[in-house]
């Protein structure tokens, strides 16, 4: 309904202040008396913390304080947490190590925090953290998964022999063992799947104020997830009971899931800020977030394939290593298991499937979830397979596909999840008409004469998102539920606000979620605002990530909006002398259908403030709120392909077309659509040419900087073309299935498919950057 | 401890004099070296010398056979010199490679030849073009000015002035471009001159920064053209190596590198 509803490319409304730098965000915000923390972080990747001194430091000029990790135990306030909990195949739970906010005694990571440094200014704390004296005494360190899980390799932590967190499984190991038994056919792989830094363009930062007087704790932080950041401040870290604390995200410039976990910095803000008696504000720098963002990925897998003689394929086994780093961080554990290796049937029919993670502890920066979370590992590891398969068997890749391809839903999977619906075949034959598919053989050759090594590439990627339902994760050993609530606020002159506990971050749903306002009312969307972000403003809620906020948090606020309609009419319906059940709403009117009886928004949102004419017994005022849980999963899929050249001189790839049909289900906003698959596509991209966070065997980070860590730039990438293909999700009453991590998910193997096919050796892993493929190309 | 002064000089002399007056003083251009390193605290410079605004230090200007670049010219001029695209429009090209346009803009051949960086693209074309550099003091070929990784001749408080670059019969740039950074991962500069030597350098490849290469230049001297390097080889010793390229790869661009750079001389 109306211009700016359902469907409509609406222009962001959020973007006038982003593109004015008229943006609030953490560091823009200053208060009176304001302290500034500077940390102080280990050069070594293991050891012990012997000593730390800061006499000198405390005699320097603007010093307030210098607390250490030790501090922190004798206030007692709390270890880090890993809120899933995952059991090994043999019974017992994960082990885990005590993550400090700050190190008394062992720094397992370089860049781990041990003290901070609180002074009037930020140069003068970091003048004085160089006058803090801290004695280590290293130990032997270990960065790689096949090093950490070797007999006599470092250990981290007492609690986890060996290193490792857990040996989990998933699947019918027996069925999938005869399945290989009976095969045809066996295809086997190695990958690994990269280790990447996360890289919001905005660091992130804290600011602390506590108010003694109240005994109250304000944060201001970078967060997606602000009530989940204030949950487990209140519940774990002992900081403050929740009503005493308030958690705000302002604006946040970007995530990508780095955003999600609750970090050291702020617990040591909050609790700084009441030791000291002033606010206290920590802004990181690129180089922290490079040392202490969550990294994504980093894993080590060996999988192989059974077919039968009629290329079916019969079963999959897959046994994964994932790198966690030095700690296990909020929602690592669930990354390379729940979010991984349910997602391993892919988009096809496989009988049998049986997958192993070991979860390996190394002395690096934790990794947790990074868009996409375990799915781009996921469908990286299948359509990988898939591609070789069709090699070693000798048939078209796009065709092995469509044999396999699962055609009838809902399906249930070996591997817990059920697919609602999708139509595999149409996103497929949408991407081989845009790329012209038939066409490509009489390119290759034409490129080989010029000296140019053509190759193209498929991946068919299907993903879990709108996370989730939450009796589900429950079952699973996830410590939340994952529902989403929201709130319609009629204002009494009816203008409208939303309040979401969802957290827009980049993700425009200051725009979406007023286009479904628009969509139900006929009203425009400048007479709707968002609320998000300040946990007194509004209820609870979970945040966002795993493209959950459309699916759940937008299906919350029609929820809201239905309870919202209902009330207003039968006000209308009241004041109209009419039945509530002839009551329709068209431009911002309630109508008497088939008569030009009619009542504008405004007048019944008065009616209902001032209530001196309200059906009898009806409560005065407008405002609804709801929580909605979902009942499964989302599965957005589509196919990406991908036609590149490489140069066999440098091993340099050049795109020469990016082809990616998708099927999120219904889109609110195709332009915000777009734009959140342009966003993915580049960082799939990014992980499959570019970007690699690298440790020396040591421990010692060799990426730490733009200078080294290889950020895809905008002429890395080619210009994308997008299409759609729908099929609504049966499990919200939007028919919405998520976009936002789509990109990152399926292209990664797109483009190193089409890099083995150009170079004719399957023998490559990402980065695919030049000096590899060159060295690939000359292994051959 | 990390507090600076900042002079904004208006001549080379008043500069000189500043220099002299500061304990630890630090002549700034475009600021894209120096900054970045004084933000980290890597340098912490007593006194920081503004050398970007003295109008004397600033143009691209052709006479005879000589193409005079003025220090603190920003790359994005020689890049878009009229002057320099026709006299050595290799040279207009290599500027237009360095970085991304914020540094473009800011970044001066002068800071870059005096930080001498082993992957800096001017280092390779002032080799390659015996290039003079000329300072406050005296001219130095570019052969004597640059004298490995981040080191050159240049004394304590002694300023670039200009760099004279002789009109080559052709010259051809290729660089490949270091994936983060966008410096050189190695490019080679290949240049005729007007009285027939053949002279080629590369940068980004060498351990001891940017170099001659004879084996390129003999096989040049005999047949001008791309095939003759097909049979050359360039040993990996001495080569960089990094989590972006191994020595063996940086042998193999420098050879590629010279090819393409042929080709593009003509
Ligand atoms: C992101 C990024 C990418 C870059 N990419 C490239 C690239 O692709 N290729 C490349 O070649 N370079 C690259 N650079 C470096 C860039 O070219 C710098 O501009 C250059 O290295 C330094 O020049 P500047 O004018 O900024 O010097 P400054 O940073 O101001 O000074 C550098 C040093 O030179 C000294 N100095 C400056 N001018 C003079 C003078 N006239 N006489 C004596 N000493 C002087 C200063 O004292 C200082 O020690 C890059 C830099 C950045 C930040």
């Amino acid at each position: 309904m109306g211009v700016e509803g359902i469907g409509a490319r609406v222009v962001r409304k959020e973007d006038k202040r982003f593109i004015t730098g008229k943006g609030r965000y953490v560091d823009d915000i200053k208060l009176l008396g304001m302290t500034h923390a500077h940390f102080i972080r280990s050069p070594h990747a293991h050891a012990k913390v012997k000593k730390i001194d800061s006499s000198a430091a405390l005699k320097m000029p603007g010093v307030v304080a210098v607390l250490t990790g030790q501090e922190l135990v004798d206030d007692k306030v709390g270890n880090l947490i890993c809120g899933w909990a995952i059991t090994s195949k043999d019974g017992s739970p994960m082990k885990m190590g005590a993550w400090p906010a700050m190190a008394p005694e062992t720094v397992r990571f370089v860049g781990q925090a041990v003290a901070v440094v609180i002074a009037d200014s930020k140069n003068l704390a970091r003048d004085a953290a160089e006058a803090v004296l801290v004695d280590y005494e290293e130990l032997p360190a270990v960065a790689d998964v096949q090093t950490a899980i070797k007999s006599g390799a470092p250990q981290l932590h007492p609690e986890a022999p060996g290193n490792q967190v857990y040996d989990w499984v998933i699947g019918d190991e027996g069925a999938t063992d005869a399945a290989f038994a009976k095969a045809a056919n066996v295809v086997k792989l190695d990958v690994t799947n990269n280790r990447l830094a996360p890289n919001a363009m905005e660091p992130r930062a804290a600011i602390a104020d506590y108010d003694a007087a109240e005994e109250h704790f304000t944060l201001y932080t970078t967060s997606q997830n602000p009530h989940v950041a204030r949950l487990v401040l209140s519940a774990f870290y002992n900081i403050a009971p929740e009503h005493k604390l308030r958690v705000i995200a302002p604006d946040v410039g970007g995530g990508f899931g780095s955003k999600i976990f609750i970090y050291p910095e702020e617990m040591v803000a909050l609790w700084a800020s009441k030791k000291v008696g002033r606010p206290v504000k920590w802004t990181g720098d690129r180089t922290e977030a490079f040392l202490t963002d969550a990294h994504g990925r980093d894993h080590v897998t060996h999988a192989e394939m059974a077919f039968d003689a009629n290329n079916k394929i019969t079963g999959l086994k897959v046994k994964t290593y994932a790198n966690f780093g030095a700690y296990m961080s909020l929602f690592s554990s669930s990354v390379p298991t729940y979010l991984y290796a349910t997602l391993l049937s892919g988009q096809y029919n496989i009988p049998a499937i049986h997958a192993e993670v070991v979860g390996v502890y190394t002395n690096t920066t934790p990794v947790d979830a990074y868009r996409g979370a375990g799915r781009p590992e996921a469908s990286y590891l299948i359509e990988r397979l898939m591609e070789t398969a069709a090699r070693q068997l000798k048939v078209d890749p796009a065709q092995l596909r469509r044999t396999n391809f699962i055609t009838q839903f809902p399906h249930q999977t070996p591997v817990i999840m059920a697919y609602d619906t999708g139509d595999f075949n149409a996103s497929l034959d949408a991407a081989m008409k845009a790329i012209d598919y038939a066409g490509f053989a009489a390119r290759k050759a034409q490129a080989k004469s010029q000296g140019k090594l053509r190759g193209i590439g498929v991946s068919c990627y299907i993903e879990a998102c709108g996370i989730a339902p939450s009796k589900a994760v429950g079952s699973l050993g996830a410590g939340v539920g994952l529902w989403e609530s929201a709130e319609v606020r009629v204002n009494p002159v009816g203008t409208i606000e939303i309040l979401t506990g969802s957290h827009s971050h980049g993700q425009g749903h200051e725009t979406t979620f007023c286009q479904l306002v628009a969509e139900r009312l006929g009203i425009p969307i400048s007479q709707v605002s968002i609320v998000h972000g300040d946990t007194d403003k509004v209820q609870f809620g979970m945040g966002t990530y795993g493209s959950r906020s459309a699916a759940v948090g937008l299906t919350a606020i029609l929820k809201a909006m239905e309870k919202m309609e209902s009330k207003a009419k039968k006000i209308a319906a009241h004041a109209l002398e009419a039945s509530e059940a002839d009551i329709v709403i068209e431009n911002g009117e309630f109508k008497v259908t088939g008569t030009d009886k009619a009542i504008a928004l405004p007048m019944v949102a008065l009616a209902a403030y001032t209530a001196h004419n309200l059906p009898d017994g009806m409560e005065p005022g407008l405002k609804e709120s709801a929580f909605y849980d979902p009942t499964n999963f989302t599965f957005p899929a589509g196919a990406y392909i991908c036609e590149l050249e490489v140069d066999p001189g440098t091993g340099k790839t050049s795109f020469v077309n990016f082809v990616a049909a998708d099927d999120f289900g219904r889109l609110i906003n195709p332009m915000i659509v777009e734009g959140q698959v342009h966003g993915g596509l580049a960082q799939g991209i990014g992980q499959a040419l570019l970007e690699h966070a690298i440790y020396d065997a040591n421990g010692q980070p060799v990426t730490a900087s733009f200078m080294d860590y290889s950020m895809p730039r905008a002429d890395d990438l080619p210009s994308f073309n997008l299409s759609h293909t729908t099929t609504l999700c049966p499990g919200n009453p939007l028919g919405i299935k998520g976009c936002g991590e789509a990109g990152a998910i399926g292209a990664s193997a797109a483009v190193i498919n089409a890099i083995t096919d150009a170079i004719g050796n399957n023998n490559l892993e990402m980065p695919a950057t030049p000096d590899r493929v060159w060295r690939t190309i000359h292994a051959a | 401890m990390y507090q600076t002064t900042y002079h904004r000089a208006s001549s080379v002399d008043e500069a000189a004099s500043l220099f002299a007056k500061g304990s630890e003083a630090k002549f700034l251009a475009g600021g894209q070296t120096l900054l970045p390193v004084m933000k980290q605290r890597l340098a912490s410079p007593s006194d920081v010398i503004d050398l970007g605004k003295i109008k004397e230090l600033i143009g691209v200007e052709a006479s005879g056979d000589m193409l005079t670049v003025k220090a603190a010219t920003p790359h994005y001029d020689v890049a878009t010199s009229e002057a320099a695209k026709k006299t050595i429009p290799a040279l207009a090209y290599l500027a237009s490679l360095i970085g991304d346009p914020a540094v473009r803009y800011r970044g001066t051949i002068g800071g870059s030849i005096a930080n001498n960086d082993p992957a800096a693209d001017y280092p390779a074309a002032l080799l390659a073009l015996g290039a003079t550099v000329k300072t406050s003091k005296r001219s130095i070929a570019a052969e004597d000015f640059f004298q490995g990784l981040f080191t050159t001749a240049l004394e304590d408080g002694e300023i670039i002035t200009a760099v004279s670059f002789p009109v080559p019969a052709k010259a051809g740039y290729a660089k490949m471009r270091h994936p983060a950074s966008r410096f050189a991962l190695t490019a080679v500069f290949v240049a005729q001159t007007k009285s027939g030597e053949i002279r080629v350098a590369a940068t980004g490849a060498s351990q001891s920064g940017v170099m001659r290469i004879p084996a390129i230049e003999a096989a040049l001297k005999a047949n001008w053209s791309p095939s003759a390097l097909d049979n050359v080889s360039i040993p990996a010793s001495g080569l960089l190596a990094d989590i972006h390229g191994t020595a063996e790869y940086r042998a193999n661009l420098v050879k590629v590198m010279a090819q393409r750079a042929v080709t593009a001389a003509g």
